[in-house]
């Protein structure tokens, strides 16, 4: 979020840093309100794609994933969420088709 | 000993050494922190089996998920939320510091930092002991009974269900709590570690690595929050 930003560390990254800050307590003070708001089957989506949208934020740019120049990283990190995604989909792909309801 | 290479050592021995199988110094601080991003996907996979088993279980018994997630003071979890981002915030801002040769920055932020984990794990604290006093804490005193599911006031959650639920928010929240209490131990020895004056704009690597630990911890917060907290809380 925030302009697209700094990549170097030379100029200020702070603007970043309390941009990033900023959007994550909104996202948290969204999250909160959300969840009393009647949305049927949407207030898990609504809540997960908050909570996934911070994350990404403080990976990328708490965690410097964005403006990395080693290689390997991004490697370890998308193998990392597609392991992820196998133990989750899976899992659920079985569990939730085991019995009719 | 031969000369040349020892003297080329020493050159950087001052920023601490570069390490002779490294051909640079960014070279040594990536290896470092791909050394911990490997470590945090472990991480991922040993929280992920736990998402895993609360989503199956989220699944089978949604009604009486939110019945007991609607007896855990949200608000608290929220403030810990932000308590947490406020942590993270002063870690890039330790970091920062370092890089910008402020001194009294870096040590104010890493010192901030372990006070918003101190702070996090009394809220907690506080937390956990309203769980023991309503008797939620699984185990022979559990009692969950009469406790209305979350849109349906004539119909109660079953007790056994969600004793489930209580399972695993203190299984997670206490593992969660436990990495917190790892992330002020690495805070303590880095705290010391600036105060001796070990970190430099040309070397500063244990604090990134330290703050990578502490961002991740931060993120599984930022899912445990809305899981555990908000499953059926609408009126």
């Amino acid at each position: 979020m925030a302009e697209h930003s700094t990549s170097q560390h030379s100029s200020s990254p702070l603007k970043t840093y309390f941009a990033v800050w900023a959007a994550l307590l909104i996202g948290t003070y969204l999250t909160y309100k959300a969840a009393f708001i009647d949305l049927g089957h949407f207030n898990a989506a609504v809540a997960l794609t908050i909570a996934t949208t911070k994350a990404l934020l403080v990976a990328l740019f708490f965690m410097h994933i964005k403006g990395a120049h080693e290689r390997l990283l991004k490697l370890v990190v998308i193998s990392t969420i597609f392991f992820l995604f196998i133990l989750l989909s899976l899992s659920m792909a079985d569990y939730l088709t085991r019995f009719r309801t | 000993m031969s000369d040349s290479p020892a003297a080329a050592v020493h050159a950087h021995a001052e920023i601490p050494a570069l390490r002779h199988h490294f051909a640079t110094e960014e070279q040594q601080r990536d290896a470092s922190s791909l050394g911990m991003w490997i470590f945090l996907a472990t991480e991922v996979m040993f929280f992920g089996g736990l998402f895993c088993a609360y989503l199956v279980y989220r699944f089978w018994y949604f009604p009486d998920f939110g019945a007991a997630s609607k007896s855990i003071n949200a608000g608290l979890g929220a403030t810990n939320t932000a308590v947490l981002i406020c942590s993270s915030l002063t870690v890039v801002l330790a970091i920062w510091a370092a890089q910008t040769s402020r001194r009294a920055l870096m040590l104010g932020m890493l010192a901030l930092t372990m006070l918003f984990g101190l702070a996090f794990l009394g809220i907690k604290g506080i937390e956990y002991k309203d769980k023991f006093d309503e008797h939620h804490v699984p185990g022979a005193s559990f009692s969950f009974e009469h406790v209305p599911v979350p849109g349906h006031p004539d119909q109660y959650a079953n007790p056994r269900h969600a004793q489930i639920f209580f399972a695993l928010y203190f299984i997670m929240t206490g593992l969660h709590a436990l990495h917190m209490i790892v992330g002020l131990g690495v805070f303590t020895w880095l705290l010391i570690m600036a105060w001796k004056g070990h970190f430099t704009p040309e070397y500063h690597t244990p604090l990134e690595v330290g703050g990578l630990y502490w961002h991740f911890v931060d993120i599984v917060w930022i899912y445990l929050f809305p899981l555990l907290y908000l499953i059926d809380r609408h009126p």
